[in-house]
């Protein structure tokens, strides 16, 4: 990485001033150090940020099409009149976005400790939870730079909400963002080498994309099963999903929006510990 | 005195805000009853029981009257547009469903299925004046705004049958796709615009020539064919753009009235017959049989707002400023 170098600056000046607003400035720039590093990496990343985009783009062309009069049979807030199956899909491919871009940290977080980086990053004398917390705001920030790029995209398609909807949307991004980025720092505690991320993606990703109501609604779900619908209810990616399709029409689902903050801050602090090297499972794992 | 004038301004402002907005009227052919809908806050007000199978339902030009075909008491009711009282009856003949009242409004002119026939009717003597006979099952009836002529389509000998309102005789017949279900007249009466259920068209008719200038045929992608049945149709008064409900598609489509082009389809409640303007034409509701609601149309936007359950088999819908 020819940032990490930067990075290191940042670190190593910062050990040798003890003053208040000196401190603030570094703990300042060494989240910025971090974030930078984290675009940087995004926007140099060419195939990164276009299979990011085709993901949720090939649900949104090829799946929602086919399905297209399969839903429009009830009226569900936060709509108010009957919706195409490609509206109703939208707000959950946003949170497939972040879900993914969740994951893709998580997998950051494995390699670089693979490759050192990370002891890096941990050896920096500022506490481990600024330091995981400017990583997850660096992962949020790249989700929300696609999440807007796929919602430009889908409007060209027809897929339009109220324009306030798109700023309303924003701080909602940052919860469902933080919470699904702390997951996978969570996750990524527990992974000792890359090979195991497939695991993740059969055990993590799909039955949380699929048991939640980012491609079928609750009450869709309730006529097939009862137990179904009730995994996707207590699923936290549905309350992100829930939260943000009710923000892209300008409306504040309260319910939703707890249920998000509480997970973050249970993943959060469950991150911390796990990434703490006395108590945490990179010492059994053997990480770092 | 300060506090007088303050509570007096505020009470301006706030009359002054109040917008009175229109009022619609849904036909609930299953609950024989009237819904009355304030579609300004998207709320259904109140059912009032209105008679038996209510369907067809036209306003008076001055506002003051509801006329409701009430199919299974075989006969059109007027009613009080404030207080939904009943005030009279009119004969409508056995069966009465679709119904046109003239631009004067001092005449209704029914269609009556079973017997081929449209009855004319003058409101204020309450009583049938002519039978006309027309092709078989009589449907869609409408009156041109310059009063000149009175349209009949038969469903069964699928033509368009063109009624000198003076005489109250065919001049002309034009024959149609199969089905003609619904007719509307631009608002200078120059054009007549048909729609055909089973072919899935609409037809623009000049009323001069009284011949078809163009045939608007209906896609949707994710829609099979068979489920496009065109049934309401209207026109905007500057004649920009023309609506057609799409029965069991569930669309109305936006037409450019002027190049006949669709310009796009609105997803609607399910089985979309009928079709009305608000005053200033800033929307347009729909009544959406199956699914048991009226869908309201932002025009400027060209989007649908919000459905409004309103009760069993919505039917017909008139809008009072």
């Amino acid at each position: 990485m020819t940032d990490q170098p930067g990075a290191n600056l940042y670190l190593s000046k910062g050990r040798r001033t003890k003053q208040p607003g000196v401190r603030l400035l570094h703990y300042w720039r060494a989240m910025w150090g971090i974030i930078s590093r984290e675009l940087w990496r995004f926007v140099t990343q060419r195939e990164r940020f276009i299979s990011a985009l085709v993901r949720p783009l090939v649900w949104l062309f090829v799946f929602a099409a086919g399905f297209r009069a399969a839903l429009g049979l009830a009226i569900t807030p936060p709509y108010e009149t009957y919706i195409l199956y490609e509206v109703y899909i939208t707000p959950g491919l946003i949170g497939m976005i972040q879900l993914f871009n969740g994951m893709q940290s998580s997998l950051s977080m494995v390699y670089d400790r693979e490759m050192g980086s990370m002891r890096i990053l941990m050896v920096c004398p500022l506490p481990r939870w600024f330091l995981l917390l400017s990583k997850l705001l660096a992962g949020t920030g790249v989700s929300i730079l696609q999440v807007y790029v796929f919602l430009a995209i889908a409007w060209l398609y027809d897929i339009h909400a109220p324009w306030q909807g798109y700023l309303w949307i924003l701080p909602t991004l940052m919860l469902s963002g933080l919470m699904l980025g702390a997951l996978g720092l969570l996750l990524s505690s527990f992974i000792k080498q890359l090979e195991n991320f497939a695991g993740v993606m059969n055990f993590v990703i799909f039955p949380m994309f699929f048991m939640s109501t980012a491609l079928y609604p609750l009450w869709k779900m309730k006529e097939s099963s009862e137990l179904l619908s009730r995994l996707a209810q207590y699923n936290p990616f549905s309350q992100a999903v829930e939260l943000i399709r009710f923000a892209l029409y300008g409306q504040f689902n309260q319910h939703a929006f707890i249920y998000t903050l509480a997970a973050f801050l249970i993943f959060m602090t469950a991150a911390i510990i796990g990434y703490n090297p006395s108590k945490g499972m990179m010492t059994r794992k053997g990480g770092g | 005195m300060k506090k007088n004038a303050s509570s007096l301004f505020f009470s301006l402002v706030l009359a002054g805000g109040a917008v009175q907005a229109e009022t619609v009227f849904v036909t609930l052919e299953k609950d024989n009853a009237l819904a009355v809908v304030d579609p300004v806050e998207g709320k259904l007000i109140k059912t009032v029981p209105i008679g038996q199978r209510p369907r067809g339902i036209a306003i008076s030009p001055d506002n003051k009257f509801l006329y409701i075909a009430t199919s299974d008491d075989n006969v059109i009711k007027i009613i009080d547009a404030e207080t939904l009282k009943e005030v009279g009856k009119l004969p409508s003949g056995d069966d009465p469903e679709t119904f046109a009242l003239n631009p004067e409004g001092n005449r209704i002119y029914v269609s009556n299925e079973d017997d081929s026939m449209v009855t004319a009717i003058d409101i204020a003597r309450k009583k049938a004046v002519k039978q006309i006979k027309v092709g078989v099952e009589p449907e869609g009836i409408t009156v041109s705004p310059d009063n000149h002529w009175l349209i009949s389509t038969s469903e069964t000998t699928n033509m368009v049958h063109w009624i000198d309102t003076k005489t109250n005789t065919i001049v002309e017949n034009t024959l149609v796709d199969p089905r003609p279900r619904a007719a509307g007249f631009t608002a200078d009466s120059q054009q007549l615009w048909v729609t055909s259920e089973m072919a899935g068209t609409l037809m623009i008719l000049d009323a001069k020539t009284k011949q078809i200038v163009k045939t608007v045929k209906f896609e949707i992608s994710g829609v099979t064919a068979d489920k496009i049945q065109p049934v309401g149709v209207v026109i905007d008064k500057d004649r920009a753009r023309a609506y057609v409900a799409l029965g069991p598609a569930n669309r109305v489509a936006v037409i450019n009235a002027k190049t006949f082009e669709v310009e796009r389809y609105l997803l609607v409640g399910q089985r979309v017959w009928n079709l009305a303007f608000s005053p200033d034409q800033k929307r347009l509701y729909t009544t959406n049989g199956i699914s048991n609601d009226i869908s309201i149309i932002d025009l400027e936007s060209q989007t649908v707002t919000k459905s409004v359950g309103v009760g069993n088999y919505p039917w017909g819908v008139a809008v009072k400023p």
